[in-house]
């Protein structure tokens, strides 16, 4: 610090932050920050290897190999894509939900992970409401964790599939990924950010590939701190000026279960943050729209535009499995003889 | 009581004005003698203490630990804690009333001073100001200084309505108790059914906390001040606990300057560390009010520089194991602090901040003995209580949780480099700790 009030301004020493530990089992993926560039490339070319491959040979891949699939909030996307990634790479798999599990009668996170690692697991992919969930569990079990939506913080395979998709429409046909990849393309995400892990991972993993993230949305919804996320995050309150900007668009449903008593007039929402057949076509009419789902028709954006040729929504679903195979895949690479 | 001699060491005294090389003699729990090194005149049967090369002091006191007794001997017990306490250098410890129960009675004032509850330095019982600390009704501040108690407070919670906190500080200023605020406006803090789980700021932003912002604690702090001012004729004393903004240092010391008795006390963790030393969910940095930004932290250290803190208190808060391990959001509030303070405040804002030794030692003895105006305490003048502690202010260890003496290993310090090393802590005569043993 510097001292300001006293005549000798001097500068002094303060406790260092610590190093993460963080991950501590390299088949991890806790946060789209945890990824080289390098890494991503890898990913994105697995995921479309893994995608063009037979059946049949792909299922030999991580033959009877255990991953457990441990669900503390509904999912229908995430957890059906992983389920289906890692049964397509052979893979037994099992789900344990809050629902009905010993998570009802109190067994503690802790307790639930070093369970499911006695029963033989060997990677576990985890959603959970409270942000950094994940982490803990890594640091209980010490296995390969894949963050399935960790709270308000991370999800980093969203972000993953967000990107295949944005290449497939943007940059067809690249194969490396660099700083540069996304140079020139502004993606704006418009709606609740405060609440969204999918906004988070987006935004620290997107800039890094030269995109410009711009985030929209009423201050109740998108603190001011958002943009010091990292950098190359911008905030633009105008929703038609950020979809002016945008050569990708990202919606965002409003999380009812994380208002946490906000108070929020949704008609007034609607009126100023709803992705319309008409905005889209007066602001951003050759832009691609993406929503990590579940969409809410009506809501943040139109049944026309969910269903109409900007879309690439199911898109998205469809990119996840992909995606979530070669993240499967990378999970248990580590320990398996060079199976892979 | 055998007599103790302590021979042989730098004797610093800033209450008494002392700092030079002393002898001193301890009888019948009270300071007998002072003398010129082989100087003392009543040696006979005394115990020898060789303090060559060591630095003696008054022992130091905590005003704000949790000693977690009664109802929660699995965190800590009033044996572990002043053990705890003892090795850490201190004592005396002013204990929260936020035990269970909350200690809001005589009973329970007078259960927590008893010998067979073991402890081996002062305990200073602090009562719950409301019944219950629900901040509903006021208890009865007489009976409750009658059976001990040095201060009144509802600690972990606020005293939040303006009547209630009115009242508190009229009758505490009757019975010349301090009353000792939880500034934490909780109706900021405690959103539906989700409660702020860090300081409210980009680090929050980014591990999708949600976040405890500055105002919640600077706007109860100007609303008790503006209540001490309504009440200026009573002379109401409020002491603001763990104090953590810029913003509320504002406020103590334009009260200060208004001549209202508003006093402050700052934990280490507070004056050392950031919300970015939360890192990846540590629940042992997880404490109310939390870990603030850089530039409150950086306030901190100021005020404790130029004066406008009164004390160093730890906010000592055991936790079992068992208890952290779980989601960051579900982990309970606070951290021990109990061993670590002398060796943090010593390492940082003596040696590496240039705070004189004996201004570190005053905040950490004197001056809280007389913000909870314990008297013959923080001093070791000739005929005070003979609390004392040998120390050497110079030693440079690590300090590792699972060596200490709390039954909790609740820290963000373990494995930080401390300075200063306890030789020997003496409650009242007796020997408290000994390094040797």
């Amino acid at each position: 610090m510097t001292l300001t009030t006293t005549k000798t301004r001097r500068t002094l020493a303060t406790p260092p932050v610590a190093a993460s530990p963080f991950p501590y089992n390299p088949g991890s993926l806790l946060s789209a920050q945890d990824l080289t560039l390098e890494a991503v490339s890898h990913l994105l070319a697995r995921a479309t290897a893994l995608e063009n491959q037979d059946p049949l040979t792909r299922a030999r891949i991580l033959a009877k190999r255990r991953i457990a699939l441990l669900f503390y909030e509904s999912s229908t996307r995430t957890r059906t894509s992983f389920e289906l990634a890692a049964k397509g790479l052979g893979a037994d798999t099992t789900l344990v939900s809050d629902k009905s599990s010993s998570i009802e009668k109190g067994e503690s996170l802790k307790d639930t992970g070093l369970t499911l690692r006695a029963l033989g697991a060997e990677a576990i992919i985890i959603r959970h409401p409270s942000s950094g969930a994940a982490w803990q569990l890594e640091a209980e079990t010490r296995l390969p964790v894949l963050n399935a939506g960790d709270g308000m913080h991370e999800h980093p395979t969203q972000a993953l599939l967000d990107l295949r998709t944005m290449l497939a429409h943007l940059r067809p046909g690249v194969e490396e990924i660099t700083a540069e990849t996304l140079s020139g393309v502004t993606v704006s995400i418009t709606g609740d950010i405060l609440h969204s892990r999918v906004a988070r991972s987006n935004m620290l993993l997107l800039p890094r590939l030269g995109a410009r993230v711009v985030l929209c949305g009423p201050p109740a919804l998108l603190p001011e701190v958002a943009a010091q996320a990292g950098p190359g995050i911008e905030i633009v309150r105008d929703f038609e000026a950020a979809l002016r900007q945008s050569q990708v668009v990202m919606m965002l449903r409003i999380q009812a279960e994380r208002l946490a008593g906000l108070q929020l007039d949704l008609d007034e929402y609607k009126a100023v943050y709803q992705l319309t057949g008409q905005r889209l076509a007066a602001f951003a009419p050759t832009a691609l729209v993406l929503h990590p789902g579940p969409i809410i028709r009506g809501l943040e954006l139109t049944a026309g535009v969910a269903d109409g040729p900007q879309s690439a929504i199911l898109e998205q679903v469809k990119n996840g499995v992909a995606i979530r195979m070669a993240v499967v895949e990378r999970a248990l690479a580590a320990d398996q003889g060079g199976r892979a | 009581m055998t007599a103790l001699i302590i021979r042989g060491g730098h004797l610093i005294d800033p209450a008494g004005g002392v700092d030079t090389l002393k002898d001193i003699l301890l009888k019948d729990g009270r300071v007998a003698e002072i003398a010129g090194p082989g100087k003392l005149k009543h040696t006979e049967d005394a115990v020898v203490l060789d303090a060559t090369g060591l630095t003696v002091a008054p022992g130091l006191i905590d005003l704000h630990v949790h000693l977690r007794e009664p109802g929660q001997g699995y965190k800590e017990t009033i044996a572990t804690g002043t053990a705890a306490a003892a090795a850490g250098g201190f004592t005396s410890v002013a204990a929260m009333p936020n035990t269970s129960p909350v200690n809001d009675s005589p009973e329970t004032t007078r259960w927590m001073q008893a010998p067979e509850r073991g402890a081996v330095v002062r305990v200073f019982p602090i009562a719950a100001a409301t019944r219950g600390s629900k901040g509903e009704a006021i208890n009865d501040y007489a009976a409750l200084k009658a059976a001990g108690a040095v201060a009144v407070s509802d600690d972990g919670l606020p005293i939040l309505k303006d009547n209630i906190m009115r009242e508190a500080l009229a009758a505490a200023a009757r019975m010349g108790l301090t009353v000792i605020q939880h500034a934490e406006d909780t109706r900021l803090t405690h959103i539906g059914d989700k409660v702020a789980s860090m300081n409210a700021g980009p680090t929050a932003f980014k591990l999708g906390l949600r976040g405890w912002p500055n105002e919640a604690e600077s706007g109860l702090v100007e609303r008790d001040i503006r209540l001490v001012s309504e009440l200026r004729e009573a002379r109401p004393h409020l002491h603001v606990a763990h104090i953590s903004t810029a913003a509320a240092l504002n406020a103590v010391r334009q009260a200060r300057r208004n001549g209202l008795r508003v006093t402050c006390e700052v934990a280490p963790h507070h004056f050392l560390l950031t919300d970015e030393h939360v890192g990846l969910y540590d629940t042992n940095a997880k404490m109310c009010p939390p870990l603030r930004s850089a530039a409150d932290r950086d306030a901190l250290i100021e005020a404790l520089l130029d004066g406008v803190v009164d004390a160093i208190a730890t906010d000592h808060a055991p936790h079992a194991v068992h208890e952290k391990e779980v989601e960051f959001e579900r982990a309970p509030n606070g951290i021990i602090g109990l061993e670590t303070a002398l060796g943090l405040s010593l390492r940082w804002l003596h040696h590496e901040w240039k705070m004189p030794l004996g201004r570190v030692l005053n905040l950490l003895s004197a001056q809280p003995a007389a913000l909870l105006g314990l008297k013959g305490r923080g001093t070791l003048a000739v005929g005070s209580y003979a609390d004392v502690l040998v120390f050497d202010p110079k030693a440079e260890w690590t300090y590792h949780a699972r060596e200490g003496k709390s039954k909790s290993r609740n820290t963000p310090f373990d494995g930080f480099a401390m300075q200063g090393r306890v030789r020997w802590t003496i409650s009242e005569g007796r020997i408290a700790y000994d390094s040797a043993l």
